[in-house]
């Protein structure tokens, strides 16, 4: 063949395939402007919210789901289901029906039933054939929420019907299930694939029975979606949807402002007004399940005494971090878990302000011409702007009560090491947005004894508060649990391991013919709800 | 010449090692690593860091693992990215066209402005063009990348709505890339339109990070043309008469560009600095981007094995530079 006739060929073959996947494009397509590319396609491998959305939020259910705008469970590919007297066996039904997505590369030949339940959660254990299906594969959700030592297994009772046993009573577990990485995958799909020797696959091209499917992924560039028409909750109102990766806040904004995408998430707090200001955009601000602290290292001197740590805690000006940091876009925070939360002790009383008492009360603890550390986070997160300038603000806070405070930073990654470590100096900025909605996910995960080491920063272990933490996991009756919780609220801010800086709203700004778009205080971000006027 | 183009290769075993190693090394000398990065917030325990660690064979004596990498680029296998599992050379494929296109189009950018502007000044030495061009260099090249992308796109995107925002091409248009070069693929691909989109979407990138170079080339050329223009056989061909064209574009520009060409060269090797922030401004599916990610992530995979591959083609275009010197050249070849 000579050149002319290769490129001729070339480009028929070309116009063909570009032709036949433009065609494709339907009429109501929503372009979402996300903050960063997905690490892959399935949904249990990753922890970052930019894959979530890609793929447990888009592509995949789970056996209960968070009902749209709240962190409250509800039945979703479970039409229902019982609890053991002892907490111990949890038995899901299967709604009847559900279909897995017909793709461009797999045609599934059954319907889900209880071997895809049973095979979401097997295979994510160590020793089983996919726990290193692909390089580098690890479940850190799964080991997060402590699952292969909670869950003593999940057997197949008939077709629709499903058993998890657990090694203890678990109170958040179905706030747990709920979560992406409990996503129910396709076993005929897996199997398919095994025996195909490609089960990189898996993460590359995934196969779910959520609301959109997958179509295509440029990398770092645009996801490509189409509504899934055989969806068992009925054919979403889009036709597709797009992911546009935009990493850079302000081009996100510039991007919705042009029409180049008619959703988009996190902008620059600076921008909100404006965004606000514009008669073509809607602006959704909601109060994020987030809070950001100060968490004292309490083994270090003198940050192990309790009268010290509320001393600072009285020492810092919150509102003056909201408005100058979050630009009004939060609130002052006085309790570990947000006012959203269930369980929240409304009757708490934040440490006031006051950097005379301040003063006295750390004159009083025998402290004298202190000098400690002040870790400001390298980077911005929803539930903190700038780490950099709130240190600042600390910083001069305490310099009006004598506290000489020098503030250092590392590289996030490193931050986040040498943070966990018992061991570090000072006091750090961190944070935390909820991934379940169930309060345990807040006070066990960043408070209690078990988690000194790792995720809790203060490094702080008091027996009383973790034992209330503990019991509450376990009881079942949401109104005990409730009373536990706000007990466990006490104690912390008797004993002030943190000092508590804010709860920072969450934006989302669209044009103005989106409709049916609900916010999760999640973090996650889903559009089977969402409309576009033509 | 067989000897000459046999050194030249030779020379290449060493010069791939040393980079190997420096590729290798480069990212462990950081604090932090790989594992931590896949908890986020949440952290790990000292015993499942311990075993993770284990399992991606980072605790593997740190020899073995260079020498695992070495085996690996020796059988074309890059490794496979820790963050996102998948392999690093396929995303390297994926993702270098689109910083090579995007430099290929600042470096003509900056070429065919600077040049032209260069000479323009220096035969106007003195002029208010003279100043006003080299006054806007001056301020160009000290513009911040970040600051310079923004504002471009609120003006021509936002305000005048002449170019679109960022990405590479309008989303409507979709084919699977066939070279990944967007100008090439739109027009074999996407049709008219989608060329029309593929170009609008590279201007403001290009103008971006064609600034600096601009800047640079505009004031070499006017500086090297303002010495040549001072040497005594410009003198002798006005003297002897000739034309003022030919006397500029023949005689005197012909020797003001080869410190032009180097300071060329140079800057080519500098756009992949500017390449990094521009991608992150305009959304650029580039090798920049993904690097930098690579490095914040400790994702050591990615960041030796980005390396390598860019030190490869680097040493693959010295090469082919330096052969075709030995062919226009025979005194090169001679030595």
């Amino acid at each position: 063949m000579n050149t002319y006739k290769k490129l001729l060929a070339a480009t028929a073959l070309a116009m063909l395939t570009g032709g036949l996947m433009a065609g494709g494009a339907a009429a109501k397509t929503l372009v979402f402007c996300s903050e960063a590319a997905p690490g892959g396609f399935d949904p249990a491998l990753y922890t970052g919210g930019e894959t979530l959305d890609a793929t447990g939020q888009a592509v995949f259910n789970k056996l209960v789901e968070f009902k749209p705008g709240t962190s409250e469970v509800e039945p979703a590919l479970a039409d229902s289901w019982t609890i053991s007297d002892d907490g111990l066996e949890y038995t899901f039904k299967l709604h009847p029906g559900v279909k897995f997505q017909t793709t461009s590369y797999f045609t599934p030949s059954r319907e889900l039933n209880a071997d895809d339940v049973v095979f979401s959660f097997e295979r994510q254990k160590e020793g089983s054939p996919w726990a290193k299906y692909v390089d580098g594969a690890s479940y850190e959700y799964f080991e997060g929420m402590d699952f292969p030592k909670l869950i003593k297994s999940v057997e197949k009772v008939d077709d629709l019907t499903v058993k998890v046993t657990l090694t203890k009573p678990n109170a958040p577990m179905l706030a747990n299930l709920a979560m992406d990485f409990s996503s129910i995958v396709s076993k005929e799909y897996a199997d398919k694939l095994m025996a195909d020797k490609t089960p990189g696959k898996f993460n590359e091209q995934p196969v779910g029975t959520g609301p959109f499917q997958f179509v295509d992924y440029q990398l770092n560039t645009a996801i490509r979606y189409e509504a899934n028409p055989d969806y068992y909750k009925g054919k979403v109102k889009l036709d597709s949807l797009i992911f546009a990766v935009t990493p850079d806040a302000a081009v996100r904004v510039q991007k919705l402002k042009a029409g180049e995408c008619q959703l988009t998430i996190y902008p620059d707090p600076a921008d909100v007004e404006g965004l606000k200001a514009d008669t073509n955009l809607n602006v959704i601000q909601e109060e994020g399940l987030n809070v950001s602290t100060l968490a004292y290292n309490t083994t270090q001197a003198p940050f192990d005494k309790p009268e010290v740590r509320k001393a600072l805690n009285q020492a810092i000006d919150k509102k003056a971090i909201v408005d100058a940091v979050y630009l009004g876009q939060g609130t002052p925070a006085i309790n570990p878990i947000p006012p959203t939360m269930w369980s929240y002790n409304k009757s708490i009383k934040d440490d006031e302000y006051n950097p005379e008492a301040a003063k006295a009360a750390l004159e009083k603890a025998g402290v004298k011409d202190l000098s400690m550390k002040i870790w400001a986070m390298p980077v911005a997160r929803p539930y903190m702007p700038n780490g950099r300038r709130t240190a600042e603000l600390i910083q001069s806070d305490f310099a009006k009560v004598g506290v000489k405070a020098e503030i250092v930073t590392f590289d996030w990654q490193e931050y986040l090491k040498q943070a966990s470590d018992p061991k570090h100096d000072g006091a750090v900025i961190i944070g935390w947005t909820g991934d379940n909605g169930d309060p345990d996910n807040f006070l066990a995960t960043l408070l209690s004894c078990q988690a000194v080491g790792t995720s809790n920063r203060a490094a702080w272990c008091n027996q009383e508060f973790t034992d209330l933490i503990n019991k509450a996991a376990v009881v079942s009756d949401p109104a005990e649990r409730t009373k536990l919780y706000e007990e466990a609220q006490v104690v912390f801010k008797r004993e002030a391991p943190w000092a508590t800086l804010a709860h920072s709203l969450v934006t989302t700004a669209m044009t103005k013919n989106v409709s049916g778009y609900v916010p999760s205080p999640l973090g996650v971000h889903n559009f089977a709800s969402v409309d576009v006027a033509e | 010449m067989f000897r000459y183009i046999a050194s030249r290769v030779l020379l290449l075993i060493p010069t791939f090692i040393g980079i190997s190693f420096v590729a290798f090394i480069f990212i462990r000398l950081l604090p932090g690593d790989p594992v931590i990065a896949l908890a986020g917030e949440r952290g790990m325990t000292p015993e499942r860091h311990q075993l993770l660690m284990d399992q991606f064979g980072f605790n593997r004596p740190i020899w073995e693992q260079y020498f695992s990498f070495l085996w690996g680029v020796f059988h074309g296998d890059f490794g496979t990215s820790i963050a996102s599992k998948r392999p690093v050379l396929a995303d390297f494929r994926a993702l270098f066209p689109a910083t090579l296109e995007l430099s290929i189009c600042a470096m003509l950018f900056a070429v065919i402005i600077g040049i032209p502007a260069g000479i323009f000044a220096a035969v106007k030495r003195g002029s208010i063009f003279d100043q006003l061009s080299m006054g806007i260099a001056l301020v160009g090249y000290s513009m911040p990348i970040f600051w310079w992308g923004i504002l471009l796109i609120i003006l021509f995107a936002g305000i005048l709505h002449w170019t679109p925002v960022s990405g590479r091409m309008d989303l409507i248009y979709f084919f699977k890339p066939t070279t990944g070069f967007m100008l090439i693929d739109s027009l074999i691909s996407g049709g008219k339109g989608a060329f029309k989109s593929a170009v609008s979407h590279l201007i403001l990138p290009t103008i971006v990070l064609g600034t600096i170079p601009l800047a640079v080339i505009a004031r070499q050329t006017r500086s090297a043309m303002l010495e040549v223009l001072g040497e005594d056989y410009v003198r002798t061909a006005r003297a002897k008469g000739l034309e003022p064209k030919r006397v500029i574009g023949v005689h005197a520009l012909r020797n003001a560009m080869i410190p032009v060409i180097t300071t060329i060269g140079l800057q080519m090797g500098l756009l992949m600095a500017g390449a990094i922030l521009t991608e992150t401004i305009f959304s650029w599916p580039g090798i920049g981007k993904w690097m930098i990610d690579a490095i914040s992530r400790r994702d050591y995979v990615v960041v030796q094995g980005g390396l390598m591959l860019v030190a490869l083609i680097v040493m693959v275009v010295n090469l082919i530079v330096d052969l075709l010197y030995a062919v226009i050249n025979p005194r090169i070849r001679v030595k």
